[in-house]
């Protein structure tokens, strides 16, 4: 196994890394809102603050997973991406797993991140609770492997993904009405319920 | 003159035609759609979904026990690793302690699959560039792997060997023998395939700086398996993540640097080299034990996700469980490697003949079901 047990960042470090890059601007000591910060300015947590304030728009957990989970609002959602793909200590260069999930009340994707020099893996996940018209962003343009995995997305949970080059149905026809795989999907001839 | 057009995406020399879904060259019922102009082609289409079961949705009904038999429809020619996919992430979700008898046992007869289905499709790649001979060579020395999966499994394709705790039952007390036996005859025919097709000199100029991809696309492109590695980059979930029996044994991760034809095809090759150094290592130390742990005939995944990527045939091959308690996956996604791969033909494809998208697919190594999941 020699070569191939490369020292990996630990979730923590991971963690602290990428909250700063979206500080919270409800935390103390931070004036203005910075969409995308490009800095590494550490955000300095109120330790006499009695109630936990997440120090960042994103949300972290470990908990029922074996990798580190990071929830991210669709605004700040592409540019955590790209991010998370240019910045060199994390370099998540290999997207390894794009789910669309119906959550019941909302619609969302997974997207299971590895990176190919550092060996370390981390799951974004974006909601949107539309769900007439779910729209999300593409990250096409960042891992080419999404144009495919964006297309069977829409085609079975019906999110849309702005800026897709060619977003059509990818196994059903043009004229299949709904999206299967949402839980609310009814077909009372091809769908066997026990 | 002026001309009206159709569909502006077309010039006027350009025109398109169908590949598929009955083009013998397809493996399946894959249907592309090619734009050309001439013999070169400017863009290919993968039009999906012909033999499309939406696997995903039955999980979401079925038991976990019950998934294991659908995986095998997925990918047919690893249908072993499809099994153990599943059966390691159940068995990881309840921290079963799964004996290593268990584990030796299904690395063998995982390497044996990927043998078989490197065996196929060596056969059937010579057949796409020409060569008839090759497919009843292949077929030949796939056979006998089949026997022993028949003695031990009861099936030759669809395995159904694993169960969630282990196997379904031990193994056939021929199985040691039949597979040494394999070895020793199969050491021999590897040479035999580089006689007969590596070195002939039509196949040679057919796929050398055919259908390049770079280190970069590859990655960007989620390229997995011998795909990947052709093109130097090193992404054997065996070397990375091993699992079962894989870290006791050593083996060479096959590399190449082309990212031609020609490379994906010779690490295949070595790829079965390899296996076979797998199984050697692992046949005559078969620990004694059980073959199978006890589990509740009811199977409850505690709450939470789990993810287990294997090695499968063509690449990485995951599986994505949420779980909410239940008996049944609240959502299970299969991340397949024939996926991710199909995704980049367009792109090594354009700008070349449409005989060399034949060879080019043949290197692939595309199984339809496996897109069509």
């Amino acid at each position: 196994m020699k070569g191939y047990k490369i020292e990996c960042m630990i979730n923590q470090a991971l963690q602290d890394l990428i909250g700063n890059w979206f500080p919270n601007p409800e935390v103390k000591n931070i004036s203005e809102v910075v969409a995308v910060s490009e800095t590494e300015d550490a955000t300095e947590e109120n330790v006499e603050n009695p109630e936990p304030v997440n120090p960042s728009l994103l949300e972290f957990t470990e908990e029922g997973s074996q990798f580190l989970n990071i929830t991210v609002q669709p605004e700040q959602f592409y540019a955590l991406m790209t991010q998370l793909k240019n910045n060199t200590e994390t370099h998540f260069d290999y997207l390894f797993c794009l789910s669309g999930i119906d959550w019941g009340e909302a619609l969302g994707v997974v997207y299971h991140l590895e990176s190919t020099t550092h060996r370390h893996i981390v799951v974004v996940k974006v909601k949107t609770e539309d769900r007439e018209n779910p729209t999300l962003d593409s990250v096409c343009d960042i891992w080419k492997t999404a144009e495919f995995h964006e297309r069977e997305v829409y085609d079975f949970f019906g999110i849309k993904f702005n800026n897709h080059p060619d977003l059509r149905r990818l196994f059903l026809t043009d004229e299949w009405e709904g999206f299967p795989l949402r839980k609310d999907y009814v077909d009372d001839i091809n769908m066997v319920i026990k | 003159m002026e001309t009206t057009t159709v569909n502006s995406n077309f010039k006027s020399e350009e025109y398109f035609i169908n590949m598929g879904p009955q083009h013998p060259a397809t493996h399946g019922v894959l249907r592309l759609l090619l734009t050309i102009d001439g013999e070169i082609i400017k863009k290919v289409q993968p039009d999906l979904g012909y033999i499309h079961r939406s696997i995903e949705k039955m999980c979401e009904r079925d038991s976990y026990q019950q998934i294991v038999h659908l995986t095998d429809r997925m990918d047919y020619l690893s249908s072993h690793i499809n099994n153990e996919a599943v059966c390691l992430t159940v068995e990881n979700a309840l921290e079963l302690d799964i004996p290593e008898r268990v584990k030796v046992i299904r690395t063998i007869i995982g390497e044996l699959t990927r043998i078989a289905s490197h065996c196929l499709w060596w056969g059937v790649m010579g057949m796409d560039v020409g060569a008839l001979t090759t497919y009843f060579y292949g077929f030949r020395d796939r056979e006998m792997i089949n026997d022993i999966f028949e003695e031990t499994c009861g099936a030759r394709l669809t395995m159904n060997y694993n169960i969630p705790g282990g196997l379904m039952f031990d193994i056939h007390p021929n199985f040691v023998k039949r597979t040494k036996e394999f070895v020793a005859h199969f050491k021999t025919k590897i040479p035999e395939y580089d006689r007969l097709l590596t070195g002939n000199v039509i196949f040679q100029k057919r796929m050398k700086g055919v259908g390049i991809l770079t280190k970069e696309d590859a990655i960007s492109f989620g390229a997995s398996g011998p795909v990947g590695r052709a093109s130097g980059y090193s992404c054997d979930v065996r070397k990375h993540h091993p699992y079962s029996a894989l870290d006791k044994v050593t083996f060479n991760e096959a590399l190449k640097t082309e990212g031609d034809s020609l490379a994906r095809y010779e690490v295949r090759i070595m790829e079965m080299w390899e296996s076979l150094s797998i199984i050697e290592q692992l046949i005559d130390n078969i620990p004694e034990g059980d073959y199978k742990v006890a589990t509740n005939a009811v199977i409850k995944l505690p709450k939470g996700e789990y993810y287990q990527k294997v090695e499968a045939a063509r690449g990485e091959l995951g599986v994505y469980v949420i779980s909410t308690g239940t008996k049944n996956p609240y959502r299970l996604k299969f991340r397949s490697p024939g996926f991710s791969n199909l995704s980049l033909l367009n792109h090594i494809s354009v700008g070349g003949k449409i005989g060399d998208l034949v060879a080019t697919m043949a290197t692939l190594d595309l199984v339809i079901p496996d897109i069509d999941r």
